[in-house]
């Protein structure tokens, strides 16, 4: 979901001699407009995958004369970790550390997709892991509004099947209601000591995303008081301006428009260990996905 | 990004100021932050997301999901030995 210039800029930082720039080990393939953060090491840069973002504290403690930033990607899931991150470091005096904050968050996305003219989305899953974090009640005037069903949904093959069965049976009877099928793990409310700490960290900001563009406070960004730990304020990155690969339809896709065979660079140019575009990168990306199971092709 | 795994909790303690536990994934041990459930009990079962949990397992609704697995793999016997016959 991150735009182009926002990983440019994260390459900018990374490329720096003084910095050690950690990341989720998924964002590494991530192409920027010419690198990813794999070349930036193999250049010589110092970029490092962590497990935890409390990681890129130690390795801050650890590194006094070095700068250490932690790239605080991701959706509502992650950013009661990055959150947490941030208020550690703000606690524990730690100066050397900041982050390059780019989150995203799913209500808006699915609203914007939602109210396109061209939608074709009839019902949604939503995403049992964000639910986790922010419980689904965002989800019930969202549901009246546009009349679609949205189903929390667990990620275990079982919880899937689950959740598609609860979504057709609303079809079927016309209904259009925010549904919880993953019981297990989410809450109406979600977890509020982690909302309570990413909403003292972050606030709602507009956000471009990759392949779609600007959706109005759709993301979340370090709230003014915090701003020493911005990363791009504090290495004053500046403004880069990226074209994206006009061959990739990233935003066709992640808007249920396309499907990934459609793409002319599907299978060919873009593939999941030199990806064109965000949903080929990681295991759970749509392209990815079509990628590995996709089996028209070899029965064709 | 990165999914979440559910692991059970083997042993709680502080770090600082943060909840800290030691949570176990099928046999292998990792240290996760426990902050964000500070309600969760040694050998619960929580979600993890990049070290950190994000929710305490209903074991009652857990064990009804497993009962559902339970009953597709009885279905998928029936199927299979349909086919022999």
């Amino acid at each position: 979901m991150t735009p182009l210039e926002q990983i440019d800029r994260a390459l900018a930082i990374a490329k720096r001699p003084d910095v050690i720039f950690t990341s989720y080990g998924d964002m590494l393939r991530v192409p920027g407009s010419t690198v990813d953060l794999f070349n930036v090491r193999a250049k010589g840069g110092d970029v490092r995958v962590v497990y935890s973002p409390l990681e890129s504290l130690k390795i801050a403690q650890a590194n006094p004369d070095k700068e250490v930033v932690f790239f605080a990607i991701g959706f509502e899931t992650t950013a009661p970790p990055n959150a947490m991150a941030v208020q550690q470091a703000q606690k524990q005096n730690i100066k050397n550390f900041s982050v390059v904050v780019s989150h995203v968050c799913v209500p808006p996305a699915m609203e914007a997709i939602l109210s396109s003219k061209k939608n074709r989305v009839q019902a949604f899953l939503a995403a049992g892991h964000v639910c986790a974090v922010m419980g689904y009640h965002e989800y019930l005037p969202i549901s009246q509004k546009y009349k679609v069903p949205i189903v929390v949904t667990g990620f275990e093959p079982v919880d899937l099947l689950r959740g598609v069965l609860a979504a057709v049976k609303q079809l079927e009877a016309g209904q259009a209601e925010a549904e919880n099928a993953y019981t297990r793990a989410v809450t109406l409310e979600g977890n509020l000591p982690a909302q309570k700490v990413v909403n003292t960290i972050f606030q709602p900001v507009d956000r471009k995303w990759r392949g779609i563009g600007m959706i109005p406070l759709s993301g979340l960004g370090l709230r003014p008081e915090f701003e020493s730990f911005d990363a791009e304020k504090k290495f004053s990155v500046g403004e880069i301006i990226t074209q994206e690969s006009p061959l990739c339809i990233a935003g066709e896709i992640l808007q249920g428009l396309k499907k990934p065979p459609q793409c002319s660079v599907f299978g060919k140019e873009c593939t999941p260990s030199s990806p064109v575009g965000a949903p080929m990168v990681s295991a759970e990306g749509a392209c990815s996905a079509y990628y590995r199971y996709h089996r028209e092709e070899v029965s064709a | 990004m990165c999914l979440s795994i559910p692991g059970k909790i083997t042993e709680i303690y502080t770090d600082g100021s943060l909840l800290m536990g030691k949570v176990d994934f099928g046999g292998a041990l990792k240290e996760v932050c426990l902050d964000y459930v500070p309600e969760a009990q040694k050998g619960q079962y929580v979600l993890i997301h990049v070290g950190f949990a994000i929710s305490v397992l209903d074991e009652e609704e857990a064990q009804e999901t497993l009962s559902t697995l339970r009953e597709m793999a009885a279905l998928d016997e029936e199927l299979s030995s349909d086919e022999i016959r």
